[in-house]
């Protein structure tokens, strides 16, 4: 019972991680209609700045700051630079132009830090959390609760805000928010900076678990995948609750099927996005494309 | 001085030009209506005035050019659209879309008009916390009429608002919007199929066809023209 138990919590703190990548697509999948495949290089990357940061004599906290405002930034740049300009390209020149870059910065991040793989001290103590009979890691409910405040940060963002109003409104209907004085680049831009802070975030919790490479980030986004297939893809809630549900299903499968194992686990991720396509395409909380006229 | 003047305005899509030298001014606190046949030219028209497409020529706002500005700046010059389809954030909740209509707006100017407007459509006071793409199409048309109210505009540009509502849904908002002139003296451009329900709140109206303006008149003249009743109201 209480290997099932420590299994659950491991799960919502991976879940949580997948959560938060998964966000990062679902942003900028809502307000442009594009899946930023690079999210998780883009993540990756972020990593590497903390520690390159530290590398320079910065401590862990205000370097993990700095790299998360800078990764806000990047998204930003990104959004202005190669997104907006192809706004009216085909999906395939899209798509291929970010794939590009996901090749381009994996191979950016292992021209500067090379491929050998470097350790990136984790936020949390190495302590262990007793609730009666049953231990938690402080790492675990770490994560669960910093992932559980950005979440509550993000919510009172779009819910109390004006400008978080005003985000919704750009990326539900660009013309009519143009229409009420929304300056809607604007607010994509924005967009696509909370997403790169986001996966930032996602790529900060994982590179202690993993040591920090340039590869790190490629099981992570298959999960994050999941979580948003899962989710609806264009569902705030559906990534959060897919990205946990990712990662309690696939730590349950990993421990109580033998032959599956944790080799084989990433092999949960590819049936739940097939299932999900399948059985419903608009995922669990995703809006049904229908077309009133 | 009119509160809108155009002048020799052009309009259209990519290659294909839709209005030819429109000359039109619209009066302070007037209702005017401009009625034409499908794909005369109404709607490009009111995309021309609030920015939304490429135009040439001239147009006046309150004494000042807006041709050159963008449909974000327009907005902030005090025109309102409410565009073909209603336009509503489906995805928002009736209040939220009332409150991003005063986006350029203070908060106490906010709570202040949310009131006020609120008092005209009370429909939609009881509908304050659903997703306003759960509406009918009448109170969707409401909905995006008060949006528009909200940002407090000089102008009001109204693209076909009886389109898909019954003809008592439709005379119960013409009314409405001859009660909201009468209380706020507020000017609207109204683009118009539904042709003597619209004229029956309007002062003045002119005629489209094929990017033209080919009669303008007053709303009493217009209704009585024979040319007018036979093509637009449906009379022989």
């Amino acid at each position: 019972m209480t290997l099932f138990a420590s299994q659950i919590v491991d799960g919502l703190a991976d879940g949580a991680i997948y959560a938060s990548l998964a966000l990062a697509l679902v942003f900028s999948y809502r307000s442009t209609g594009i899946v930023n495949f690079a999210q998780g290089e883009m993540a990756m990357l972020s990593a590497y700045l903390v520690w390159q940061l530290m590398a320079w004599g910065l401590p862990l906290i205000p370097a993990v700051l700095v790299s998360i405002v800078v990764s806000f930034i990047a998204g930003a740049l990104l959004y202005a630079s190669i997104v907006k300009p192809l706004s009216h390209a085909s999906l395939l020149t899209v798509v291929s132009v970010l794939i590009g870059l996901y090749l381009a910065l994996n191979s950016l991040a292992g021209f500067i830090w090379t491929y050998t793989i470097k350790p990136l001290p984790s936020l949390f103590p190495k302590a262990h959390l007793q609730f009666g009979s049953f231990s938690v890691s402080a790492e675990t409910a770490g994560i669960i609760v910093v992932v559980g405040l950005v979440l509550l940060l993000l919510y009172l963002l779009f819910e109390t805000t004006k400008v978080g109003l005003a985000m919704r409104g750009a990326a539900s209907t660009p013309d009519s928010a143009v229409l009420v004085g929304v300056s809607v680049p604007v607010m994509l831009l924005i967009g696509w900076g909370i997403a790169a802070a986001l996966g930032a975030l996602s790529g900060i919790l994982v590179a202690p678990r993993v040591f920090l490479n340039p590869t790190m980030m490629f099981g992570v986004i298959i999960y994050a995948f999941a979580a948003a297939t899962l989710g609806g893809f264009d569902s705030i809630v559906g990534a959060v609750v897919g990205g946990l549900l990712v990662g309690v299903v696939e730590n349950l499968v990993g421990t109580y099927v033998p032959w599956i194992g944790p080799d084989l686990k990433i092999i949960v991720a590819l049936v739940l996005i097939f299932g999900t396509l399948l059985i419903k395409p608009d995922g669990l909380f995703g809006r049904k494309k229908v077309v009133r006229l | 001085m009119s509160l809108l003047s155009l002048r020799q305005i052009r309009a259209g899509y990519d290659a294909r030009s839709v209005l030819h030298d429109i000359e039109l001014d619209v009066e302070e606190r007037q209702i005017q209506v401009v009625l034409g046949a499908n794909g005369a030219g109404k709607t490009t028209l009111l995309r021309a005035i609030s920015g939304t497409i490429a135009r040439q020529g001239t147009i006046m706002f309150g004494g000042m050019p807006i041709d050159r500005l963008s449909a974000r700046k327009i907005v902030a010059a005090g025109i309102a659209h409410v565009p073909q389809g209603r336009g509503t954030f489906a995805d928002l909740t009736v209040d939220e879309n009332i409150r991003l209509g005063a986006y350029l707006r203070t908060a106490a100017e906010t709570r202040q008009d949310r009131e006020r407007w609120l008092t005209f459509f009370p429909r939609l006071s009881e509908r304050l916390s659903q997703q306003a793409g759960s509406l009918s199409g009448g109170e969707q048309q409401m909905l995006a009429i008060t949006r528009a109210l909200m940002l407090r505009p000089r102008l009001l540009l109204l693209d076909e608002p009886s389109l898909g509502l019954a003809p008592i849904i439709t005379q119960g908002l013409f009314r409405t919007l001859a009660a909201i002139r009468e209380e706020a003296g507020m000017t609207m451009l109204i683009v118009e199929q539904s042709a003597n329900l619209a004229l029956e709140v309007a002062d003045s109206g002119v005629v489209l066809e094929s990017g033209q303006i080919v009669l303008r008149d007053s709303a009493q003249s217009l209704a009585g023209n024979d040319e007018v009743r036979r093509i637009y109201l449906g009379y022989e």
